[in-house]
């Protein structure tokens, strides 16, 4: 097969625990965001955008819908006659097999398909971050350093440092230290889970953590704190723009309500860098006389009666005459019938609201969950922090 | 629907679109916010189980080739069959250079399609259509050629009247320009067995004539079993510059939106990756169909917006349609207008055009 200076390989094995029902039966990557996208729609994206045609994606945790999306990667125009896209389940060896054990296993045990490419560079990224970045300059930087390995860092909140893997860097962006959740530290440099790595260098250690039998087999608790006691070339990347781990409800609710914000850098408009999606074929929305919209993302498909409010609406969402829909991102296809007020919630895809529900209160500060295919009965008033987990 | 082809005639189509056909063929024209005309009866074929279309071009077909491409949004880029673009032999709209030539230079196609059974078409029909249904009647009355028709009171476009007798047989058809007769208008919408078309096409040639509906359909009535097959839902005869505007105001019925976009399948058009519309605080719409990647600042009323349009602030649109990347500047005031593709209305401008007389304004235009 021809030779790739940089493939990716996108970890999407994520159960997403935390997304509660949203997760019940399918992949965290998979889950909708913004309207009209799955969350790993931006890191294919990027991929495509960055010039990456070779993108292996690691699945583990309910595979279906996620497999189904990706397809042969048509829509990301993945779909090349060398690389594109490749879904890399866990397998059975001859000797034995498992499924993958931490993010660093998951790469170890694919390491016949990198082997394929005889790449340079090795890009691993994970499929539940929402961002847009050129992997390309950051490949380009990697070089410039002469870097072993690149950690893509973005400054976060120092009240936030305790979530985050924190990097310490000198003034040649080289890490000095790296603490995973810290309580306390002296720098607010997370690490985005973007890496570059120098192939061969990537490959020894891999090999080396492979028959480790005390190690969790994870890149951020293993392989870095390795690399980093070893001395080797390790550069942090700065990059700032939007970066956000949708790994909550109320994260996913609060990345959905960014793209409400006139300010955020995260545009979805510009042209230069789409973020391609797998289209539904829908018609253009309608809005009614009766609607009020204001604020609002409406994808295609929608059909709406009532008043939608700082909210985002997926394809083929109706919202029926009286409605009033606030803060709110409602999935696809849900169908919110008459007289319907929804305050700080996520409707789940294809769930059904019956006339003169309430659901969420504007007293609560909790976002309030509706999950995949449910239905509300009419008149059913106290749908609160249906958190499910 | 097994065994049958689809081919879409789009040779001397009549068309009075005025300007929005300067640059284009009549089956690229942009309609409904996201797609072009040719979409419905493709998406009808392929809904229907068609897997080989073949399409007829004639002239300004440059945007309909960027349009289709392989064919994969329609799921017609296929190993075998699939989609095929078959242009004209001969230059220029000579009227000898009918369809009955066009249809016989690309016999071979014909010929080596494995399907029993052809659906011929035009390419303005709206329409959301399942042939089952056709080829099933079709068979049952022993039909030699059957036509679709729709019994419509539409009288502001190009089309043919049917007549017919207690049996369903049809019994005559009428000229385009004849004084209307009755309320049943084809759909140009023929089907018959492969061998029959090839057998007319030829038989028709031979005796000097061009015209596959005039000469070799309409011709022969009385000699063959030509059955009318009636279509219930939503059409729009697009082919003048009144039903255009007509028809694309219709779809702000939520009804007629229902009913042409999914029964019995979706239209299927090229994809442009356009993020969701955005709805800013300020902005006003009612009324409206609004395609995706567009930014709303202003107030839309009773208009369609295609998709990438940008409305800003203080200006008003009504009763219009804009097509793709159209930007309407802060003021501007717009009634009764449509406006082609990657126009630019500078701020505090006024466009006001009629009901029957909307305002057009010509693709990639400044104003």
């Amino acid at each position: 097969m021809k030779n790739k200076e940089c493939i990716a390989m996108l970890l999407a094995g994520g159960e997403g625990k935390r997304l509660g029902k949203l997760t019940k039966k399918i992949a965290k990557p998979a889950v909708f965001f913004g309207g009209k996208y799955r969350i790993i729609d931006f890191t294919l994206s990027n991929c495509t955008n960055s010039g990456i045609d070779t993108v292996g994606v690691l699945t583990q945790y309910h595979p279906l819908v996620l497999n189904h999306y990706i397809g042969i990667g048509k829509p990301w125009d993945l779909d090349r006659k060398e690389g594109g896209v490749s879904i890399l389940p866990p397998f059975i060896k001859r000797k034995g097999g498992n499924w993958y054990k931490g993010t660093a296993d998951a790469i170890y045990q694919n390491m016949d398909y990198i082997k394929q490419y005889n790449p340079e560079y090795v890009l691993i990224i994970s499929g539940d971050h929402i961002y847009k970045m050129d992997y390309e300059r950051m490949l380009r930087f990697h070089k410039e350093q002469k870097s072993d390995a690149t950690i893509a860092v973005i400054e976060v909140k120092w009240k936030e440092v305790n979530r985050f893997g924190i990097l310490s860097v000198d003034d040649n962006h080289r890490v000095t230290d790296f603490q995973e959740k810290p309580e306390e530290t002296t720098s607010n440099l997370a690490s985005m889970g973007v890496y570059i790595y120098t192939w061969k260098v990537l490959k020894q250690y891999l090999e080396n953590d492979a028959v480790q039998s005390k190690s969790s087999h994870d890149f951020g608790k293993d392989i870095i704190p390795a690399m980093l006691n070893d001395g080797i070339q390790l550069t942090a990347y700065p990059f700032d723009g939007y970066w956000k781990d949708v790994g909550t409800i109320d994260s996913l609710w609060e990345a959905n309500m960014d793209l409400l914000d006139d300010e955020t850098t995260l545009k979805l408009n510009d042209r230069k860098w789409r973020i391609y999606s797998l289209n539904p074929n829908q018609p253009p929305q309608y809005i009614a006389a009766s609607a009020i919209i204001s604020n609002s993302l409406v994808n295609e498909g929608c059909i709406v009666f009532g008043e939608v409010r700082h909210s985002v609406l997926f394809y083929g969402v109706e919202i029926g005459q009286g409605s009033i829909i606030i803060d709110s991102v409602i999935m696809p296809n849900a169908k919110i019938g008459n007289n319907v007020t929804i305050y700080k919630a996520i409707v789940g895809e294809g769930s059904i609201i019956g006339d003169g529900s309430v659901v969420g209160s504007p007293e609560s500060d909790e976002v309030t969950l509706v999950g995949n295919h449910e239905s509300i009965p009419s008149e059913f008033l106290s749908v609160k922090e249906q958190m499910g987990i | 629907m097994k065994n049958v082809m689809g081919i879409i005639n789009m040779i001397n189509e009549p068309d009075q679109l005025e300007e929005l056909t300067y640059h284009r063929n009549i089956a690229s024209v942009p309609f409904a916010g996201r797609y072009r005309l040719i979409d419905f009866i493709l998406s009808s074929m392929v809904n229907s189980g068609v897997t080989n279309v073949g399409i007829f071009t004639h002239t300004k077909y440059r945007s309909l080739m960027d349009h289709l491409g392989s064919g994969k949004e329609w799921d017609l880029d296929r190993k075998r069959s699939g989609l095929f673009i078959l242009p004209p032999m001969k230059e220029g709209l000579d009227p000898t250079n009918g369809d009955l030539h066009t249809l016989n230079a690309h016999r071979d196609y014909l010929h080596r399609s494995s399907e029993e059974y052809v659906l011929i078409s035009r390419s303005y029909m709206v329409c959301n259509i399942d042939f089952n249904g056709l080829q099933e009647f079709h068979n049952e009355n022993k039909s030699d050629i059957t036509v679709v028709y729709k019994e419509t009171n539409d009288i502001d476009s190009f089309s043919t009247r049917i007549g017919m007798d207690d049996s369903g047989r049809v019994t005559s058809m009428w000229d385009p320009n004849a004084s209307p007769h009755g309320n049943k208008v084809s759909m140009e919408m023929f089907f018959l067995k492969k061998s029959l078309l090839l057998d007319l096409i030829e038989t028709s040639l031979a005796e000097g004539h061009h015209s596959l509906m005039k000469d070799a359909i309409r011709a022969n009535i009385g000699r063959l079993n030509v059955f009318g097959y009636s279509y219930q839902g939503y059409l729009g005869i697009i082919n003048t510059l009144n039903s255009y505007y007509r028809h694309s105001m219709n779809l702000l019925n939520p009804n007629v939106w229902r009913e042409l976009f999914f029964e019995p399948g979706l239209i299927y058009t090229k994809i442009k990756d356009e993020a969701p519309t955005r709805h800013i605080d300020g902005g006003h719409t009612s009324n409206a169909m609004v395609a995706n990647g567009c930014v709303i600042e202003g107030s839309v009323t009773n208009s369609i917006l295609f998709r990438g349009v940008h409305i800003c602030k203080g200006a008003s649109v009504k009763n219009s349609i804009i097509m793709q990347n159209g930007v309407i500047h802060e003021n501007t005031a717009i009634d009764h207008a449509i406006i082609d593709k990657d126009v630019i209305v500078k701020a505090e401008r006024t466009l006001i055009g009629h009901e029957r007389a909307p305002f057009i304004v010509v693709k990639r235009k400044v104003i």
